[in-house]
């Protein structure tokens, strides 16, 4: 079943055209990975399925709903999370703070919404454990983290409100080799548990060891789709690069 | 400050826990709390009239109004953005609750309500003019600060509106159970809104929005929308301390609130507001502004010449942001 269908994506900033009408889906439980060059549009093309820039035309549908009319929060609630790259912290507000920013849950106390603090450090911590992740303190503001506490806090934040898809820019880009490894086991946990994943890297190795496909954005158009069982480096980057068939074809005879 | 050790397993020393006990618990800094102890020590110390009820409620009444100033800047600069217009505001709303109070000599709810909108309108122009035309916070509140003054020597016509109804003059003058109303005006707001700056969504999130906006916008908050909500809330904050103020002197001052704001951002900056946004609390600016009403007062006391109290705020307002950034480097990797 298709989860998350994007069709005829289009944006330009100015007289830059970024996206021409680009098209993919991902299933329900199928990591895609999302790989293109420098500029490609990867980036582009996933902050408009979170909604953090409009599309010019083109449209997207989870579940078969369209999404394109609701604005970045409302997203969330739908079940889209992303992992950003510089994972958008707030670094001096505790880990609780960070994972429930913007869906606090609230108790009435004399008429007023109170923030639930006591839920929210339970909910967080068991996340955390649940992740395996190991942190200092979980009330200690998450700047003071080292870089793969903070990527965990991150990931606590994408998964605590049961996601539907989620979105990881480049999330081993800054981690250490066993770093990596717990980050690739969460994506395969992930699929497990019937979300879709994108996975957007320039680390092919390890986008070939973890989805199911790989799409290749080149130049703002998905210019190749291919089964991860049935491909191999040589046509992934031969793809990114912009090598015809036959180029790759021919690197593929030539390794034998 | 040697750090104890239990089990092998060092443990942070009694100064760490402290800290963290005193930001958890009271949101306040205990730096902070430590400099307004001894600074009442010494003015104990120095003067036989500092220690007493009567003087307490003075200090609270001579900080009232630039107190609920310090709120407003609390909630600003928490966010990261600025209101340089506080005081002209405060001037602003002043001189049209007196104008609606005398001139047309409406009643006194309605010069009140007068009072508080012309600064939330202030401020709605304020907060509209940075969110929707991207002007820098510095500029739009730069501006507003001369238009407000402007505006009120304007409605003014340059001069002192005196002859406030007498149930307006309550607010500033009254003293229900000997406390002076402006005192409980002011102590009932700070309460209610460190509530909302500590407790509520609408806090956490300005807070959030001033530590990393891109944070915040990913967690879809509408950061536009909630910055214009709070420079129009800083506006009626100063639009109360405009109703303070001129009730207190029983008229409208078109010249009221001359550098307030930047007694208020001190104040702000010293009770342990991030300057460039992410962390504050109103119990802490509140602190802040004792700080700054003790030393006053206590100077005052000590028949001090003003004019060293002015040098004495800017140096605490120094050595405050100094210790602060210093923490700061130390504790975290930004």
């Amino acid at each position: 079943m298709t989860l998350l269908d994007v069709t005829g994506i289009t944006k330009s900033f100015g007289a830059v055209h970024v996206l021409h009408g680009v098209d993919f889906h991902v299933d329900a439980g199928e990591v895609v990975g999302l790989v293109g060059d420098n500029g490609a549009g990867k980036s582009t093309l996933m902050k408009i399925v979170t909604g953090m820039y409009s599309a010019d035309s083109g449209n997207i549908t989870l579940e078969g709903k369209p999404i394109l009319g609701f604005d970045p929060g409302e997203r969330r609630s739908l079940g889209i999370e992303m992992i950003y790259q510089d994972l958008a912290l707030a670094k001096q507000q505790d880990v609780a703070s960070n994972i429930f920013l913007g869906r606090e849950p609230v108790r009435k106390i004399l008429g007023m919404n109170f923030v639930d603090r006591a839920t929210m450090k339970r909910e967080a911590q068991a996340m955390i454990d649940r992740l395996g992740a190991r942190l200092p303190a979980i009330s200690r503001p998450v700047g003071s983290f080292s870089g793969g506490q903070q990527q965990s806090v991150a990931i606590a934040r994408a998964l605590t409100f049961d996601p539907k898809i989620v979105i990881m820019d480049e999330p081993t880009a800054a981690l250490a080799v066993r770093e990596v490894q717990g980050v690739l086991d969460l994506i395969r946990q992930l699929k497990s548990e019937g979300i879709g994943v994108i996975l957007i890297s320039h680390r092919l190795n390890d986008v070939l060891s973890v989805t199911d496909r790989i799409v290749v954005l080149r130049q703002g158009q998905a210019t190749a789709d291919l089964t991860t069982s049935e491909t191999n480096m040589a046509e992934v980057v031969s793809a990114i690069v912009g090598g015809d068939d036959m180029a790759a074809a021919a690197e593929h005879e030539s390794r034998g | 400050m040697t750090p104890t050790s239990t089990q092998g397993k060092p443990a942070p020393s009694l100064w760490k826990r402290l800290q963290a006990g005193s930001i958890e618990q009271l949101h306040v800094r205990l730096e902070s709390l430590i400099v307004l102890i001894v600074l009442a020590g010494i003015m104990a110390m120095l003067s036989p009239f500092f220690l007493s009820v009567s003087n307490f409620l003075n200090i609270l009444l001579a900080t009232s109004t630039i107190g609920v100033l310090a709120i407003a800047a609390t909630f600003v600069i928490g966010s990261g953005g600025l209101d340089l217009s506080l005081g002209s505001v405060m001037g602003l709303s002043g001189v049209v609750g007196a104008y609606v109070g005398v001139n047309w000599g409406l009643p006194m709810p309605i010069a009140v309500a007068a009072c508080i909108g012309a600064g939330a309108a202030a401020g709605f122009v304020n907060g509209t003019i940075v969110t929707r035309a991207y002007v820098p916070a510095f500029i739009v509140t730069l501006g507003m600060l001369g238009i407000a003054r402007g505006l009120a020597l304007v409605i003014s016509d340059g001069r002192v509106i005196y002859g406030l109804p007498p149930s307006m003059v309550y607010l500033g003058q009254g003293r229900p159970l000997s406390i002076p109303m402006p005192v409980i005006i002011f102590v009932t707001t700070a309460i209610v809104m460190h509530c909302v700056l500590a407790y509520t969504r609408y806090g956490r999130h300005t807070l959030a929005i001033g530590d990393s906006e891109n944070a915040a916008r990913t967690a879809g908050i509408n950061i536009e929308r909630h910055r214009r909500s709070l420079y129009t809330l800083s506006g009626a904050l100063a639009g109360l301390g405009g109703l303070l103020f001129t009730a207190r002197i029983n008229a409208g001052d078109p010249t009221a609130g001359l550098t307030y704001e930047l007694t208020a951002i001190t104040a702000a900056i010293i009770g342990g507001t991030n300057l460039f946004g992410g962390r504050g609390s109103i119990l802490g600016t509140m602190v802040g502004a004792l700080i700054m009403g003790v030393l006053q007062n206590g100077l005052n006391l000590l028949a001090v010449q003003s004019y060293y109290q002015q040098m004495a705020i800017g140096a605490v307002l120094i050595l405050a942001v100094f210790i602060d950034q210093y923490q700061l480097r130390k504790e975290t990797r930004v």
